[in-house]
């Protein structure tokens, strides 16, 4: 599978011979485990497989979840708490299965932010990360249909308030609006096909990721060096390389082994401190909670819907010259999707012939200012519209776009990059002084 | 490594905080040192029995607990009363039973009444459905330091009244310190001696109203106890894996990276 020259699986055997005559599985899954993979990965190379897990986690929990579920607006919240109450073992079911939807986004947030550092986007992984970004917004719409089950208040607001963002398009909003709700509001049709398609989304899911390692596999995983394995030959792309077993799978095993120690102290002493409390009310289609926030894992791009106002000139802007079919709420949901899309085009708008940003100065500070810029907007987007807030989405909405279509496309220009090492091998060495010997070896 | 694992960690742990909620105009509440609280804090077994009594004679005259099913009164790691109590204390109930088109007495099997009264909100959850502590500025540290804040807020409710009412729209309104606005509809339910204790426990305003806060937060979270436990187990052999495998990994790579690994 890899485009790294390696070993073949050879099969020796005669029931080998006879299986991988007619399905070649063992070589495939000799291939995977053996996949030659840069030795220098340092520690966040590591949210992969923690991402592999939060998947497997939220399937099986769910699938468990869902035999004691009752998608209907009359049962839906007290089939919940007979849950956490009747169900044996059923308020750990469901306390793993929310804050595992929480370490699937802290870990996809992690995943991406080390993509976006050390431009694991750039060619040839343009697919991989084309993949990976339609993953991130299938967890997203799959969160969001998830939040809505349990029919509390905020499940109720929060999905009454996302699918008004679809209402915002121009001339087809309202009449899609309507067919997502199945209905003119959020009643008992939305529960049952947002029920549906929660359960359905997470194997589209886990299809995209299969292609999403296919796609690396080929590649081979990017390093923080960025700088390729030699391909001359298997004896060179030895000295780059280990094999993925069982050097990666016990280095990833202890990294998941001390995220979980994390993740089951939050399960266990405190499940409840990433969720909203009024989510535990029944929702009530007649009484507005005061501020409707969404989960953690979407107040960035929530505080970018908000950014932007009708009193932003952008918009003002923007409204004149469509002759207002564009306003100030189409404005925002076009922005809020305009974010993701952007990062989508990362590989494209970063024109610089250097991959990681380790040896790149000036990108280092710019990087840095869009991870603070990310921790700004996910914490003004669970506050109010007064001002400062307003003015702080604003800015930190346009440093987001900013980042993505100017100052990456600049920076490729105007930036001396560092020397690179000439091979991963010679990164390794540097780190590693007596490995030198064992190279030479 | 460990400082990039350590760097790993924090970054994880600051996305986290972000999850902090914000809220407008909120009431005072008061931090309580209840038994329950940190990863070791158990209920009180004696107070959840006081807590039960106090909802029973007092708070369920409007309002209701319709998702807890009276059963579980005898469940360890709750009240755990008696098994013949619970059947006794279910009995003072009537329910409506379809098959005998009739009222009955309920059963242990039942669930508790629900509200009486339309404008009092049921109190299974109320303990998780309200948060006491926010901030500050919505970073959730607050919670993280002083818990949630559920049963806080519900005893600050309870004792924060001022004594000022006002009529509007001719609904009474009475001043209360902890209310978010600071006027609330229901008047005052607590005094202080309100009940006794069988055991002449202290019946003054702020324990019963502690008392019932407790009994609530149960109500809300009843396998609290078990779900601690699990989390402890949990963590311990995770813990044990882990560092099992951080030896593996540091003696699988020590050759590579030119290292000598003795255990």
């Amino acid at each position: 599978m890899s485009g790294i020259p390696h070993d073949h699986y050879e099969p020796k055997t005669g029931i080998e011979k006879w299986i991988n005559g007619r399905l070649p599985i063992i070589g495939l899954v000799h291939s995977t485990l053996t996949a030659p993979t840069p030795k220098n990965l340092n520690w966040m190379w590591i949210w992969g497989i923690v991402l592999a897990f939060c998947l497997v986690l939220q399937i099986v929990t769910g699938i468990v979840l869902v035999m004691h579920y009752t998608p209907h607006v009359d049962l839906a919240f007290a089939s919940v708490e007979h849950i956490m109450r009747d169900v044996n073992g059923g308020h750990m079911l469901r306390y793993l299965h929310a804050n595992g939807a929480s370490l699937f986004f802290i870990a996809v947030y992690l995943h991406i932010f080390r993509g976006l550092y050390y431009g694991s986007y750039k060619a040839p992984r343009e697919i991989t990360w084309i993949i990976g970004m339609l993953i991130y917004l299938l967890m997203m719409a799959t969160g969001f249909l998830g939040y809505v089950l349990p029919w509390g208040q905020m499940s109720f607001w929060g999905a009454t308030v996302i699918t008004g963002l679809f209402g915002a398009i121009p001339f087809v909003g309202e009449a899609l609006q309507t067919w997502l709700l199945g209905g003119p509001a959020v009643d008992n049709a939305t529960l049952n096909r947002f029920f549906s398609l929660h359960y359905l989304l997470p194997f589209v899911i886990a299809g995209l990721v299969i292609v999403h390692i296919w796609a690396f596999h080929h590649t081979g995983n990017n390093n923080p060096t960025g700088v390729e394995v030699r391909r001359g030959s298997v004896k060179e792309a030895k000295k780059d390389t280990l094999p993925f077993w069982p050097y990666f799978v016990i280095k990833d095993l202890f990294a998941l082994g001390v995220v979980l120690v994390a993740f089951f102290a939050v399960v266990g002493f405190m499940p409840n401190y990433l969720g909203h409390p009024d989510n535990y009310i029944p929702a009530n289609p007649l009484a507005t909670p005061s501020h409707i926030v969404p989960e953690w894992y979407y107040l960035p791009f929530y505080a970018i819907l908000r950014a932007f106002t009708a009193d932003v000139w952008a918009v003002q802007f923007a409204s004149f010259i469509t002759a207002g079919i564009v306003d100030a709420k189409f404005f925002g949901v076009l922005a809020m999707f305009g974010a993701i899309f952007v990062m989508a085009l990362a590989p494209w708008l970063d024109t610089s012939s250097v991959r990681s940003g380790k040896y790149r100065p000036m990108f280092k500070w710019w990087f840095a200012l869009l991870c603070v810029d990310f921790m700004v907007l996910m914490w003004v987007g669970a506050r109010d519209t007064e001002f400062p807030h307003d003015w702080i989405s604003l800015i930190g909405a346009t440093y987001w776009f900013a980042y993505f279509l100017v100052i990456l496309p600049l920076l490729g220009v105007f930036e001396k990059p560092l020397p690179l090492p000439a091979t991963i091998e010679d990164d390794f060495v540097a780190h590693y002084p007596g490995a030198a010997k064992d190279s030479a070896e | 490594m460990f400082k990039k694992l350590t760097l790993s960690a924090l970054t994880a742990l600051a996305l986290s905080a972000g999850a902090a909620m914000a809220a407008g105009d909120e009431g005072h509440v008061h931090d309580v040192d209840f038994s329950f609280e940190g990863p070791f804090g158990t209920y009180d077994q004696n107070q959840l029995q006081r807590g039960l009594q106090i909802y029973t004679e007092v708070c369920s005259a409007c309002h209701g607990l319709q998702h807890v099913p009276i059963r579980t009164l005898s469940d360890e790691g709750g009240p755990h009363l008696p098994e013949d109590q619970v059947r006794a204390y279910a009995s003072q109930f009537d329910i409506y039973d379809a098959d005998l088109d009739d009222d009955r007495a309920r059963i242990p099997a039942d669930f508790f009444p629900s509200s009486s009264l339309s404008n009092a909100p049921d109190l299974s959850l109320m303990a998780k459905a309200r948060a006491g502590f926010h901030g500050p500025m919505g970073t959730g540290i607050s919670q993280f330091v002083n818990g949630i804040g559920g049963p806080e807020y519900i005893a600050s409710i309870l004792t924060g009244y001022t004594g000022e009412e006002k009529e509007q729209a001719g609904t009474t309104f009475y001043e209360n310190t902890a209310f978010p606005g600071g006027w609330i509809a229901m008047a005052p339910p607590l005094y202080g001696e309100d009940v006794e204790f069988a055991d002449g426990h202290s019946n003054e305003l702020h324990h019963e109203a502690e008392d019932v806060a407790s009994f609530l937060m149960w109500t809300a979270e009843p396998k609290m106890m078990a779900r601690k436990q699990a989390g402890f187990v949990a963590v311990t052999f995770l813990f044990l894996l882990t560092v099992l495998l951080y030896l593996t990994n540091k003696k699988l790579w020590a050759p590579h990276k030119g290292k000598k690994f003795d255990l």
